[in-house]
């Protein structure tokens, strides 16, 4: 009795209202080792600062290294699923591997929050009520860069990306918004690193402006052989291959590069400005905006505990919906397929003293919605 | 498809090949010499381009770096031999193939321990950057070529070595008889340590000038292993020229087929699909390749044992 009573006024005396009671438990499976190792770190990196910060200690949370292997994703997911009981599943980087996981997780009933992969299967026909994307629908980004080219006055876009899910999306999306005509389209193999024929096929092509895709190592190589190629044409992308884990070993070949993300570190409020300080404290490098991505999806799932018991699944999908976190994205509120609505914005690469950098430049999409909440039936 | 374009292709097939071939020859030797299959090969080539970027980074020369590179991966791969494989010979493959996945492990999170999870900036010295004009107009990148120049002379250096030293008349002895040549006086430990040593470097020196115009990060060594691997199957296993022929052949399919393919493919289909259906095709070109030198010579092009 005594201890309950001192419990009691532990909860009182930090001011926590809500009548929760069972912690959470969730289940982390990213990309820790191999080639894309740097995106799963980061988003492991930001969810956990955003835990570590709300000194809630009713969430419990098991991380898993995927490998960046899709069968080895889902042993894993059975495994947190079955035996460690989770309520709530997060952290896959790539969207081969979602679509291995994500429907046989939300079809066990459990929530699944996405930090980063965001397929457009998942976003219409294959949406579900417990599955929330905190990042983006993959097309997003691509699609501000197509409304960028239109701004920039781009006519004649070589347009490539890696041929897998994401790599499709990608180049859908720069279509859908981008005007002009397409000098040239090539699906690369995921993981490629030599882009000599490619480079030759876009300098043989007459283009005017070069979109790509190419996240992590795969955009490295690219940029550095675009450079020493001495091609000249201005070039625009997502901001996958121009995040601050990969910048430095780009090194000067990426400085002026248009590139477009949901998030900057410049982006000017306090959560940002707050998150940007402490995480360069706590782990000593800039974030990425896979880790804002992961510090968002945190705090979107703290606040949703704030209102609501994780066994109430309804009650808990709802306080999920309403989204009542403070982004480090400023504005940002779910669509009916439970996708962003979100601004994207225009960075440029810049040299900060010693360090690469984006700054952001302009806007090219308000309020964004994805293409595909209209076929989501939930 | 113009001419011009066609030459620049055939051009980065043939130095995709090139660095193929420093890959590959030192896993053919190995294989050929100590009959060792070398899983952790791939993780030589990520040493050499490691130990260049960080050497590249202290000291700002490009040189430097390559150095440090071959004498790196030199010495990493005469320790593995000291340490590990110098038990494996006497096992089966499949204890081979277990200890040597094993050291793949080990070296990918040792270097991540080492120099951490984000990719290391390693570029093109400024005297080998940028494009020149070869003769008929064709732009070309000086490092690419000068890659295709120092990938042969290595071979040519590597035929001299196997051909008109005496170390490489121990070598050709110890890929024929081993306990002749061991009776014979030769102090075939050595002889090993040695050759692995060299196989290891020539994977480091490749890490490392592919390194500049890729990108050196944890991993980098395995998806070039598989390459390897397909190379010395096609080019028969334990035969240097095999895997200079096999290499060429690999880099040439491989960047031709990624060009022609969607293009052949854009006769049947519109350009959106044609161009998906044909890089999918393009990925299976080189294993399609090597299935049927397979079905025409089991032993591979110049494969002395089937």
């Amino acid at each position: 009795m005594k201890v309950m009573t001192m419990a009691a006024t532990a909860v009182l005396a930090l001011g926590l209202t809500n009548a929760q009671a069972d912690p959470v438990k969730v289940g982390m499976i990213t990309t820790l080792s191999g080639g894309g190792a740097g995106l799963g770190i980061d988003v492991r990196d930001g969810f956990l600062l955003a835990v570590k910060q709300s000194g809630n200690s009713d969430i419990e949370v098991i991380v898993e290294d995927d490998q960046r292997k899709p069968d080895v994703a889902v042993q894993l997911a059975d495994k947190m699923v079955q035996s460690d009981k989770v309520d709530v599943m997060t952290g896959i980087v790539w969207s081969n591997l979602a679509m291995a996981v994500i429907p046989s997780v939300t079809a066990q009933g459990k929530f699944y929050l996405s930090p980063n992969a965001g397929p457009s299967a998942l976003a219409g026909k294959g949406c579900h009520p417990n599955y929330f994307n905190v990042a983006w629908q993959n097309d997003n980004l691509h699609e501000g860069a197509g409304a960028y080219a239109n701004f920039a006055d781009m006519k004649k876009s070589f347009i490539l990306a890696p041929n897998y899910p994401a790599g499709k999306d990608a180049l859908t999306g720069y279509k859908r918004f981008y005007k002009g005509e397409l000098a040239g389209e090539i699906y690369t193999k995921l993981g490629q690193t030599d882009y000599a024929a490619e480079l030759a096929q876009i300098r043989a092509s007459g283009a005017d402006s070069v979109f790509f895709f190419l996240p992590g190592g795969m955009g490295i190589s690219f940029l550095k052989q675009y450079k020493d190629s001495g091609i000249d044409l201005p070039v625009v992308g997502p901001a996958f291959s121009f995040d601050q884990g990969i910048l430095q070993a780009v090194g000067d070949a990426a400085l002026g590069v248009k590139n477009t993300s949901q998030w900057s570190k410049d982006i000017a409020n306090e959560t940002n400005k707050a998150f940007v300080e402490s995480f360069q404290a706590e782990y000593g490098r800039l974030p990425s905006l896979y880790a804002s991505q992961g510090f968002d999806t945190a705090n979107l799932l703290l606040s949703a505990m704030a209102k609501a018991d994780v066994s109430d699944a309804d009650a808990f999908r709802e306080a999920l919906e309403e989204a009542n976190f403070k982004s480090t994205r400023g504005n940002f509120r779910f669509g009916p397929n439970h996708h962003p609505i979100q601004d994207i914005h225009v960075r440029e690469v810049i040299k900060e003293g010693d360090v690469y950098t984006n700054k952001i430049i302009g806007t090219a999409l308000t309020s964004h919605a994805d293409a595909y909440w209209a076929e989501c039936d939930m | 498809m113009s001419l011009i374009l066609l030459i620049e292709q055939i051009l980065n097939g043939l130095q995709f090949g090139i660095m193929l071939f420093l890959m590959a020859a030192g896993l053919t030797l190995i294989f050929g010499v100590m009959g060792l299959i070398n899983l952790a090969h791939g993780s030589l080539y990520m040493i050499g381009a490691f130990c260049a970027a960080a050497v590249a980074g202290l000291t700002g020369s490009f040189l430097l770096g390559l150095i440090a590179a071959l004498a790196g991966a030199a010495l990493a791969g005469a320790l593995v031999e000291l340490v590990v494989i110098r038990r494996l010979y006497r096992k089966d493959h499949l204890d081979q193939v277990l200890a040597t996945f094993a050291l793949i492990l080990i070296f990918s999170e040792g270097t991540r321990w080492l120099f951490g999870s984000f990719p290391l900036f390693l570029d093109v010295p400024d005297y080998l950057s940028g494009p020149i004009t070869l003769p008929g107009g064709i732009q070309y990148p000086l490092y690419r070529l000068a890659l295709i120049v120092i990938g042969l002379a290595v071979g040519l250096g590597l035929y001299l070595l196997i051909s008109k030293t005496r170390l490489g008349v121990q070598i050709r002895a110890g890929e024929n008889d081993r306990e002749m040549i061991a009776a014979l006086g030769i102090d075939i430990a050595k002889l090993y340590t040695i050759v692995f040593a060299l196989g290891a470097a020539l994977a480091g020196f490749a890490g490392a000038l592919v390194g500049a115009i890729q990108s050196v990060q944890v991993g980098m060594g395995e998806p070039v292993l598989i390459m390897a691997f397909v190379v010395i199957v096609i080019g028969g296993i334990g035969s240097i020229k095999g895997a200079l022929i096999g290499a060429l052949l690999v880099g040439l399919t491989d960047t031709l087929g990624g060009i022609f393919l969607p293009e052949v493919m854009k006769l049947f289909f519109d350009p959106s699909t044609a161009t998906s259906v044909g890089s999918s095709l393009a990925s299976m070109a080189i294993y399609v390749l090597m299935a049927a030198v397979l079905v025409l010579k089991p032993a591979g092009l110049f494969g002395a044992r089937a």
